[in-house]
């Protein structure tokens, strides 16, 4: 096991850089989730790691030792592909022993081995089918016996979980999790999904446009975003972001959200962003937990204001509702009880203790 | 081939009734025409080369029905058999076709494998420019290649004209830009992940070809050992040009140049000859093709 590190890491094709000088520091031990929509850079930069993609500059250290010119098999890693990659010709225990048997471990041990990352896996069973008797959860776990086996110092996750089903996916995420808690390998795991980056990682980094957005704990991405990016991209429903602007109003800092709308800023915000130039182009940032609807005995910092809803979307224990402001479409959470409908008028109120407030023009939160 | 696996499949369905199913009972109806006029069209030559295969000279020559045997005789058959000669075309044949076969697998295989996996500057232009020379037809190349194996038989002393081994160096060049061009196909089928999951785990690139991507593949490998052995084995040019003397010959020039004499043909023999010399391929083609037709890359991955 190992710590792994990047510095200024680049990646070009021809004239493009997929991934623009990227610095990370992975503690040994830990789960590390790459994040980010399409084209992000995550992949290419997972599979710099592995040494399937050639470095264009910077240096990729695993363990201490520089690895660029490193080829994959002497990094001591273990990867597993979205689409599992098992050696259709060969059965399970073959699959998972095939690293092993390559660097001619003795046949006891490689036994040895196969068998409890099997029973780790929960995949004694099937140690002698072929992988196309097994369902796609079964074929998954095989691809992680078979990076378990190796005992590697890294563990490498491309997108493991993208081709199951919604459930299966869900099962999976806690097996992973399950198995990480078990092995304690250093773990680099690549997703698109959100959900699956914040329930798995110790930290998650957020990449878009080839570079890193944020680096941080679940909860640090969720609370404390630092760009419009990653507010937008962690949380669903997504966060709202309105259009705003600062104004002062007989002494007090309000936020102005249209020209009817404006509310008088928390004193703890007003004093964080009493500094900021009145003129500038502001969004506010609101998660949809943070807009419900109103009741009698409403905290400081908690404003109302009447709107009539276009959409809800019941989910059971909480009823989404999708309401514009001024063009601006904003989603809201309230109690399934409220008496939420479609085309309804409803007062609604605004957790402004929970506001976050950004810089349109530069997407930074300030 | 497929048309087998599709008829085999084909009358276990169950037939529905809708506009679907009279759709498809038309579909089979047609195929089945077809099918059957094929069969007639590419069976006939054979059944009449049984029939005369099976008859004296006297019956052959005599004013009879030419689709029916009045008085059976295996006398061709024996003949042939214990002849030197026709064993050792036989002989000469089979060595030959074995040999190129092992020949363009040893160059194929690895040559396929570097032009489908290991992008280089080239590979992709060279991988068009290896069909192209299969596009090239022999009776063009002959002389050519005629003359090229003479200057190096002049340069080096080593006589290879007139020797059945020099088919050896003269087959490949028809088998092994096809077959290479097959296995460029197949390899390049079985997806990425696979041979970079074997690159983490500690192959070489000699061992993912041999123990992921020869066994993956083994359908394609076959039909590529079909295609160069039934190439090798019906080859008539090359070794007329190259061969002369008797005990060189394969089999389908040495049934033509000696059966044949002058103006006399032997008939019976000339078919009993051809009907031998096409069973080897059949029997290679039985025997392969429960393996040629089982689909072994499912599995692999989600697809």
């Amino acid at each position: 096991m190992a710590e792994v590190a990047l510095r200024k890491v680049v990646k070009r094709y021809d004239d493009v850089e997929a991934v623009r000088g990227i610095d990370l520091d992975i503690a040994d031990h830990e789960f590390i989730v790459l994040v980010g929509p399409s084209g992000c850079g995550k992949s290419t930069t997972l599979r710099m790691i592995a040494g399937l993609e050639d470095i264009s500059d910077g240096d990729i250290m695993i363990g201490g030792d520089v690895v660029n010119d490193v080829p994959p098999k002497d990094r001591d890693i273990a990867m597993v592909f979205q689409n599992y990659a098992l050696y259709p010709h060969m059965t399970v225990a073959e699959n998972m022993s095939f690293g092993l048997r390559l660097k001619h471990y003795p046949k006891a041990e490689i036994k040895a081995r196969v068998t409890e990352a099997a029973r780790l896996l929960d995949i004694t069973d099937l140690i002698d089918r072929k992988p196309k008797q097994l369902s796609g959860g079964q074929r998954q776990r095989v691809a992680m016996g078979r990076a378990i086996v190796r005992n590697p110092k890294v563990f490498l996750f491309d997108e493991p979980l993208s081709n199951l089903d919604a459930k299966l996916r869900v099962q999976m995420r806690i097996e992973i999790k399950k198995v990480h808690q078990k092995v304690r390998t250093t773990t680099v795991y690549v997703t698109h999904d959100q959900v699956e980056a914040m329930t798995l990682a110790d930290r998650v980094v957020v990449m878009n446009k080839g570079r890193i957005e944020q680096i941080g704990t679940p909860n640090e991405l969720y609370h404390k975003p630092a760009t419009r990016f990653v507010a937008g991209f962690i949380g669903s429903p997504a966060m709202n972001f309105i259009p705003c602007r600062l104004e002062d109003v007989g002494g007090r800092l309000q936020i102005r959200l249209t020209d009817r709308i404006a509310f008088p800023l928390p004193p703890a915000r007003a004093a964080r962003y009493n500094a900021l130039p009145r003129t500038d182009k502001l969004l506010l940032g609101l998660r949809p937990e943070h807009l419900t609807e109103s009741h009698a005995h409403l905290e400081p910092g908690v404003e109302t204001f009447d709107t009539v809803l276009d959409v809800t979307e019941p989910m059971g224990m909480e009823t989404l509702v999708y309401f514009g402001l001024e063009g601006t479409p904003i989603c809201g959470r309230v109690n399934p009880n409220a008496g939420a409908k479609d085309g309804a008028p409803m007062r609604l109120a605004m957790d402004l203790n929970n506001m976050h407030l950004l810089n349109e023009a530069t997407g930074v939160v300030l | 081939m497929s048309t087998l696996a599709i008829d085999k499949a084909g009358p276990s369905r169950k037939v529905k009734y809708g506009s679907m199913s009279r759709d498809r009972a038309w579909a089979l109806r047609w195929s089945y025409f077809f099918l059957v006029l094929f069969a007639i069209f590419f069976l006939t030559p054979p059944i009449y080369m049984l029939i005369t295969s099976l008859k004296s000279s006297a019956e052959i020559s005599a004013a009879t029905n030419p689709w029916w045997v009045f008085h059976p005789t295996l006398s061709n058959y024996v003949e042939l058999l214990t002849s030197n000669q026709f064993l050792r075309f036989f002989w000469n044949s089979s060595i030959v076709s074995l040999a190129v076969v092992l020949v363009t697998m040893l160059i194929s295989v690895p040559a396929a494998f570097a032009l489908a996996r290991m992008k280089f500057w080239g590979s992709t232009t060279l991988a068009t420019g290896v069909f192209l020379t299969y596009l090239i037809p022999d009776s063009l190349l002959f002389i050519p290649l005629f003359k090229m194996l003479a200057m190096v038989q002049d340069l080096t002393g080593i006589t290879l004209l007139n020797r059945w081994y020099v088919l050896l160096f003269i087959y490949p060049t028809l088998t092994v830009p096809f077959c290479t061009w097959i296995m460029i196909g197949y390899f390049a089928s079985i997806p990425k992940e696979l041979d970079e999951a074997a690159l983490i785990d500690g192959a070489s690139w000699l061992q993912t070809l041999t123990r992921i991507f020869i066994p993956v593949a083994l359908p394609g490998l076959i039909a590529a050992t079909i295609f160069a052995f039934t190439v090798s084995w019906a080859q008539f040019l090359y070794p007329l040009v190259f061969t002369t003397s008797v005990d060189q010959l394969v089999l389908p020039v040495g049934i033509t140049t000696t059966l044949i004499k002058g103006d006399v043909f032997n008939w019976g023999q000339i078919m009993t000859g051809a009907l031998l010399g096409a069973a080897p391929p059949l029997i290679i083609y039985a025997f392969l093709m429960d393996y040629y037709i089982a689909g072994l890359t499912a599995g692999a991955t989600k697809g």
